[in-house]
């Protein structure tokens, strides 16, 4: 089995699903020749040309509203959006269309396409290179959110989304892209949607987290009777895994590197409170960035939140 | 019923200096000796900043940067017919219209170093914060020139912005608004061929960006965005039409983007290297050198003492911008709100 990290994981499912399903098609901006600016659809263009890896106009809204097009049409399209921070014109075809096409149509027409891009921050990039704005998508329902934490989840989780009947998104953290090398099979396998993963057992606390905190979550709970819960799929969540951790450890920190304020954390700490709250041995806790606009390179390690951060929570939570 | 022709149009393209430095003289717009000297001086501060910044970037002193290199004269040309009373709303690659605005050297660096502070405009210049979303700023340009006329300011909005931005929707939003309220926007584009891995022939269909202008029903303008005095010329004209009340125009700087798109960029994996080649012998600094070498006001004594100078005022800006300490995490609330929420004032309190 190949070592790859997520880049090339990505790249091999696309490539696989390209190479079996021929409704696939890549579009978005220098997806092409290019193989993207990360070099996820390196290649791509070579094997399958230039009318299945489309590149597009600088246009978001186009990508995500001919992408919507493409799928009602009978197509699989996965349209990238170059960084989080580009898709906010294409919301309006996300959440206006995509999200309710089957509803509105009652059934008649569906919208099965993915939306990949990377997120977060860490990468010291320009502005609006390093946005983690998922919670803002996990609001709409009909939406299926997704964030791999690493190579051999994101291709069974990518394979599972171009097999989804409805738009999926698939936050891909920048920092992770290249981080991790994992052994991931070259056969086709999926990893469900809407499932999430004990990373690690433990008794005494259970914390959630996902993307680019989560390897920082399980550094710093080192030490800890620590259960790590991994989402994986944001929206739906996955509530009964957390309540059966829950059950376990009667107490819950959520990590998130999005501002704290209508974070999917207060999501989270919504579902423990109201459907776990006799469990409950402490408050629950959410480390999370402030709320503020992602810094430039200079600032965003102090906006990011930092093991010690983690750790202060455990602490607190610890003491009830 | 025959069929009858509605509307044709033409688009002119505008061109005062030819590669050997020769120039129209009907066309040369009147510039003085020391503005004319000026003007070189910009194009080779820009240069230099330019060289330095990719320096800077390669030895991790600054982040990633976009170069300008080749892009100096449509910048420096169009900034230098600007009033400091006019507005402008510039996007990522606009070095050379900052520098030719007298922004502070050492900010530029700052900015592209990963320090925000570097985009606090100095105050009485109205320059927006660089829009690294490509063409969203374009509306604001339209909102701007609104204001302005709505106050009864004699004023002109100028926005800059590259040939994939015209792919955007905020491109169209934006001109369309101007041309139908007829405000006073000059819309600039560089047109340096690509964005990112694509080309112009992938983003547009139209044989030129100007005509996208007529859509909206006001006049689009080519100019050779490597010619200084051309997009000088023409840059000035749209603002004294915008200034009269004559409304937008689009001015498209037909230009080449001579480095790769950014340094985490690598344009070899997409581009010929012998379309660079074809363009080298355009350089805008070369051939606004041998038009001023006519007029007798080059030599290469001059041209060395000129690079000198711009070196000195480079090496002076990075200095101050290495001097500066860099921000605390307190400093990141600064700037978030007029008045800081008491959950706001509790997370700076937590950090600091
Ligand atoms: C809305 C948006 N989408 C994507 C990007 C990523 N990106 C940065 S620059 C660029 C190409 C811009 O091309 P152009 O408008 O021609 O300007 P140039 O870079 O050539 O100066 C892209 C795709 C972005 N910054 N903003």
């Amino acid at each position: 089995m190949p070592q790859l990290n997520m880049v090339q994981a990505i790249n091999l499912a696309l490539r696989e699903a390209m190479a079996r399903d021929d409704r696939v098609v890549i579009l978005g901006e220098d997806v092409g020749k290019d193989g993207g600016v990360f070099r996820v659809t390196d290649g791509l263009y070579e094997q399958f040309g230039a009318e299945r890896v489309i590149d597009t106009p600088l246009a978001e809204s186009a990508i995500v509203g001919a992408a919507i097009g493409m799928a009602a049409y009978g197509l699989r399209p996965v349209a990238e959006i170059q960084f989080l921070g580009f898709i906010y014109a294409a919301f309006d075809q996300l959440l206006t269309h995509a999200v309710r096409l089957r509803t509105r149509s009652r059934g008649r027409f569906s919208c099965p396409l993915v939306i990949r891009t990377p997120y977060g921050a860490g990468i010291k990039a320009p502005e609006l290179h390093e946005e983690s704005s998922e919670a803002l998508f996990c609001h709409q329902p009909g939406l299926t959110v997704v964030v791999p934490p690493g190579p051999y989840h994101a291709k069974g989780l990518l394979t599972a989304a171009l097999r989804h009947p409805d738009p999926v998104l698939f936050l891909e953290p920048t920092r992770l892209y290249r981080m991790i090398r994992e052994e991931v099979p070259e056969e086709e396998y999926t990893v469900p949607l809407g499932r999430a993963r004990i990373v690690r057992p433990g008794n005494a606390v259970t914390v959630v987290a996902w993307g680019s905190m989560l390897q920082r979550t399980l550094d710093a709970v080192t030490g800890y009777d620590a259960e790590v819960i991994d989402p994986m799929t944001l929206s739906p969540f996955d509530s009964a895994t957390l309540l059966a951790s829950l059950a376990k450890t009667g107490r819950l920190v959520i990590v998130h590197e999005a501002p704290l304020t209508g974070g999917f954390g207060a999501e989270i700490a919504a579902i423990a409170a109201a459907e776990a709250m006799l469990m409950l041995r402490g408050p629950i806790l959410r480390v999370a960035a402030p709320d503020l606009p992602v810094p430039l390179a200079k600032l965003v390690d102090h906006y990011l939140p930092q093991p010690e951060q983690i750790r202060a929570a455990l602490d607190e939570v610890l003491r009830y | 019923m025959p069929e009858s022709v509605l509307q044709t149009f033409t688009i002119t393209r505008l061109e005062i200096l030819d590669p050997a430095g020769n120039a129209d003289p009907a066309l040369l717009p009147s510039l003085s000796g020391d503005e004319l000297r000026r003007l070189y001086y910009l194009l080779v501060l820009t240069r230099t900043f330019d060289a330095r910044a990719l320096a800077l970037q390669r030895e991790g002193r600054i982040g990633t940067y976009p170069s300008v290199l080749g892009q100096e004269a449509a910048q420096v040309g169009s900034a230098f017919a600007l009033e400091r009373s006019d507005w402008v709303f510039p996007s990522f690659r606009e070095m050379g219209l900052h520098l030719t605005l007298g922004y502070p050297v050492h900010q530029l660096f700052q900015y592209w170093g990963g320090d925000e502070r570097g985009q606090r405009t100095p105050d009485g210049m109205n320059v927006f914060p660089i829009s690294v979303s490509v063409g969203t700023h374009l509306p604001h340009a339209a909102g701007a020139a609104l204001a302005a006329r709505i106050r009864g300011d004699r004023i002109a909005v100028a926005t800059y912005f590259g040939d994939g931005a015209t792919s955007k929707g905020d491109f169209h939003e934006g001109l369309n608004l101007a041309g139908a309220l007829r405000l006073p926007v000059v819309f600039i584009c560089q047109n340096n061929q690509w964005a990112i891995s694509v080309p112009l022939l992938r983003q547009t269909a139209a044989p030129t960006l100007a005509q996208k202008a007529v859509a909206y029903g006001f006049s689009g303008i080519q100019v050779d965005g490597n010619d200084v005095l051309a997009v000088y010329r023409a840059t000035r004209e749209a603002l004294e039409k915008a200034r009269a009340g004559g409304g937008p125009t689009l001015i498209e700087c037909h230009t080449y983007r001579m480095a790769d798109h950014t340094t985490a960029d690598d344009a070899s994996r997409y581009r010929a290297p012998d379309e660079i080649e074809a363009w080298r012998e355009r350089d805008p600094l070369l051939r606004f050198e041998r038009f001023l070498a006519r007029q007798g006001l080059w030599n290469e004594d001059y041209a060395a003492e000129m690079k000198g100078k711009a070196a000195g005022e480079i090496d002076e800006a990075v200095r101050r911008f290495e001097a500066i300490p860099p921000p605390t995490a307190a400093e990141m609330f600064d700037a978030v709100a007029a008045e800081l929420s008491p959950a706001l004032k509790s997370q700076k309190n937590r950090l600091a």
